[in-house]
């Protein structure tokens, strides 16, 4: 099993979850975050005087796959995040050790 | 029966009056919400508290001896209820003048539409000292400057008195400020310049190499509500003096004060999106908002006389106006959060320039003399009033306070507990 977390630009949200569900997965936690990487932020201005605002806001996804499901995942999340544009995030992916369905104690990739 | 009509016309006049000043009152609200708006979060509730202060010291203070210096009165007012014989005095010098006599109306209006011309001058300060000032160190000097500073050019200008006995601005001059570019906004400029220059720039407003950093306003949309709030008030502030509406003539030259202040502030908003989508590429809100309270002050010094296109026109200029004299006063280091210096000193110099092009009553000369007379001694005695208060008690917060806010170290409250952001 793998986690994927991906960082992406919150108005791809819809898309990227319409992609996901077209592959069948069943589930996604979002969070709101802040960050930047290689595009730094971006400049604002206020009363003709430029500003730099360091941390830019993104939306964290995080997935839980079964192994054979992750090169899906990850095309899908590229489909629908993808603007061409610099800050459009990444992809991150780790090994999952163990899951558990609360609900039925089910485990592993049956809990899924 | 011409009695009656006479009594009509007085009543009709008094109450135009009264509503009118309610207009007036009504832009303490407007400057409230402006600065609110404008400021951090952090200082919100003390530039509420400030606003709401000083227009109950304006009212007292105007009340007790500042009314009596501009008009005379009494202290107190106690002079202005009229004699047992008002209404068949009133009532005779209508009947002599016919209908298109003076204005007529009942003492106690007038007191009451002066005195928030009063409070609009003293909150044309609040804003350009906001987020640093000792709130006693402001309440001292609002009643000194509603008092006394005040008064006195009102006194030489609308009031009639000479300067000091030397020299009389209606008289030898020909002055004219038709509704306070001059006399209420450019005064209240030159006390919060004196004020800024004694205070000092936000911590953190211009780095070491004198680069600007932007401190943005909490909530833009009060802002916008109070530039809206003042726009309606203005009606007020500039229809109303008019001091009459009871006569054809009166409601005619009524009308188009309402026509041309309205138009002045819409050629204000189109000047300053105009100029800053020019010249940062972007359609800068505050300073559209500014736009819109630059075109209201230019045309105050004379919305009577101007044709409406005219009054656009001064208008427009008064908007671009302000934009560029925002970005000057950050090159000079004259930290004025709102805007207000710009706003209120600078176009209101352009208002009272800008009467002699359409008023032949009016000559640059005069309105320089009148601009300078009221600038300079404005300037120098709020200079000095708040030097002495630098001196007595300090008039900035602590750098700790600053950092924290004066919501906490002046009132004891935040205006936003949940969600303050620093």
């Amino acid at each position: 099993m793998k986690q994927v977390v991906a960082i992406i630009k919150p108005f791809k949200l819809d898309d990227v979850r319409e992609s996901l569900s077209e592959i069948g997965v069943q589930g996604l936690t979002v969070s709101e975050v802040k960050g930047f990487g290689r595009q730094k932020g971006h400049t604002e201005l206020y009363r003709g005087a430029e500003y730099v605002v360091d941390f830019l806001p993104k939306l964290k996804l995080e997935v839980a796959v079964d192994d054979p499901l992750v090169e899906q995942v990850i095309e899908a999340i590229v489909k629908g995040a993808n603007t061409g544009k610099i800050g459009d995030g990444k992809i991150f992916v780790y090994p999952l050790e163990h899951v558990v369905r609360i609900r039925t104690s089910e485990t592993g990739p049956d809990a899924l | 029966m011409e009695s009656q009509i006479f009594q009509l016309q007085y009543a009709m006049d008094t109450f135009y009056f009264l509503v009118c000043g309610a207009l007036v009152m009504w832009m303490a609200a407007g400057f409230s919400m402006l600065e609110a708006g404008l400021v951090r979060a952090k200082n919100t509730t003390e530039i509420l508290t400030k606003n709401v202060m000083l227009f109950a010291i304006a009212c007292t203070a105007y009340l007790v001896v500042g009314y009596d210096i501009m008009y005379g009165g009494g202290i107190f007012l106690d002079g202005i209820a009229g004699g047992d014989t008002l209404v068949e005095d009133a009532l005779a010098a209508s009947a002599e003048a016919g209908f298109d006599g003076g204005s007529v109306y009942s003492a106690a209006s007038d007191f009451f539409f002066q005195v928030v011309f009063v409070a609009t001058a003293m909150s044309i300060v609040s804003g350009a000292v906001a987020e640093r000032m000792k709130l006693t160190a402001f309440a001292f000097f609002a009643v000194v400057m509603t008092a006394f500073i005040y008064p006195m050019e009102g006194a030489w200008t609308w009031g009639g008195a000479s300067v000091f006995g030397m020299y009389s601005l209606g008289d030898d001059f020909g002055f004219l400020d038709f509704a306070g570019s001059g006399i209420v906004h450019m005064a209240g400029a030159a006390a919060a310049l004196a004020g800024v220059m004694l205070l000092g720039a936000r911590k953190g407003k211009y780095g070491e190499n004198g680069e600007v950093k932007p401190i943005p306003g909490a909530n833009l949309p009060l802002a916008t509500l109070g530039t809206f709030i003042l726009w309606m008030g203005w009606f007020g502030f500039n229809g109303g003096s008019v001091l009459k509406l009871g006569d054809m003539a009166s409601a005619n030259a009524v009308a188009m004060v309402f026509l041309n202040t309205n138009a002045a502030a819409a050629g204000g908003v189109i000047a300053a999106l105009f100029m800053a989508k020019m010249m940062f590429g972007k359609a800068d809100l505050t300073m559209i908002l500014n736009g819109a309270l630059a075109g209201l002050v230019a045309i105050t010094a004379g919305p009577d006389t101007p044709t409406p296109l005219a009054a656009t026109l001064i208008g427009a200029a008064g908007g671009a106006l302000v934009v560029l004299s925002i970005l000057f006063m950050d090159k000079i280091k004259i930290d004025d959060p709102v805007g207000a210096i710009s706003v209120h000193g600078v176009v209101g110099l352009w208002g009272l320039l800008a009467v002699p092009l359409t008023n032949s009553d009016a000559s640059f000369t005069g309105q320089l003399v009148g601009a300078a007379t009221i600038f300079v001694w404005v300037f120098v005695t709020s200079f000095i009033v708040w030097a002495i208060l630098k001196m007595v008690m300090g008039i900035r917060v602590s750098e700790e306070e600053e950092y924290e806010g004066v919501d906490i170290s002046e009132c004891g409250i935040e205006a936003y507990p949940e969600f303050t952001d620093r």
